[in-house]
């Protein structure tokens, strides 16, 4: 129970902090960062550039590995295609995080230290992505995901 | 330390920070065999998905985001932002929600995860949504 917990609760822990540490959870560094042709503030993209560095390095171990380390086998995705929905969908996903200046993982991190607005924000995002599971089973019934 | 020409940047808090998402994703990677992907994440622990890692792991991944960054903010002492109005944050969260679901996933899973990797999916999505926040916030800007 414990030892199977564990791993979700550092990983979920650390990645609030790295948050938090890196400005993702200030909406204004965030809307700093998106606002290249006003007052440019470019915190983000280093916290971007050391994430996907130390994750590049991770990358490296997978194929050597029989299994990851606590779990009988990798469940990675494995799609390559590009489509509407790929592209449309980050395209509305962008907007809303120029609008707010939070995404999904710092709107739940900042639960404790701005209950308000985290809450406001987390409900509307619950929203949007039960509308968007309604809106996609419509369109095929059959294939529900 | 600040960034010549940026007073307001802080490139090392920021690479300090990075470096720990990138650690959580690369415990997340190697000990549980998973892509961190928040927004997948959430939606597995709020039952709007059917697929990934289990309830109770999405839910303890879930809570420990807001404990790491409680923990961060009270030790830097770290000063209050502003937050865009309720209303704004309520329309905006509905748009990341629909979005990052419609897109297979969020900064989190595209931008880091999945570019780290090269993956053509991941680098057109985050080229994407980064496009488009940019633009929001050179409209929202040029109509204030």
């Amino acid at each position: 129970m414990i030892r199977s917990h564990l791993p979700p609760l550092v990983s979920g822990t650390l990645f609030g902090a790295g948050l938090a540490l890196g400005g993702m959870t200030n909406p204004e560094r965030v809307r700093g960062f998106l606002d290249v042709f006003g007052n440019w503030d470019p915190t983000l993209a280093f916290v971007m550039g050391g994430a996907v560095l130390v994750m590049a390095v991770a990358w490296r171990f997978v194929p050597r590995m029989k299994h990851p380390l606590f779990a009988p086998k990798f469940a990675l995705p494995d799609r390559s295609d590009l489509t509407p929905q790929l592209i449309g969908g980050a395209a509305i996903f962008g907007v809303g995080w120029g609008l707010a200046g939070l995404c999904p993982g710092p709107g739940v991190a900042i639960l404790f230290v701005h209950p308000l607005e985290a809450a406001v924000f987390v409900v509307s995002l619950l929203a949007g992505m039960m509308l968007q599971r309604l809106v996609s089973e419509r369109a095929s019934p059959a294939a529900s995901s | 330390m600040t960034l010549p020409g940026f007073p307001d940047a802080a490139p090392l808090a920021g690479l300090a920070g990075g470096v720990l998402i990138g650690l959580s994703a690369a415990l997340m990677l190697l000990g549980a065999g998973r892509v961190t992907g928040i927004s997948g994440i959430v939606a597995r622990a709020f039952g709007i998905s059917d697929s990934g890692m289990s309830y109770s792991s999405a839910w303890t991944f879930v809570i420990g985001l807001p404990i790491g960054a409680a923990l961060v903010t009270w030790l830097t002492a770290a000063p209050t932002p502003e937050f865009m109005p309720l209303p704004l944050l309520a329309v905006a969260g509905v748009l990341v929600g629909f979005g990052a679901r419609l897109g297979s996933g969020c900064t989190s899973g595209h931008g880091v995860c999945g570019v780290s990797r090269l993956s053509q999916r991941s680098l057109v999505a985050t080229a994407t949504f980064i496009t488009a926040g940019i633009a929001t916030v050179a409209a929202m800007g040029a109509f204030s």
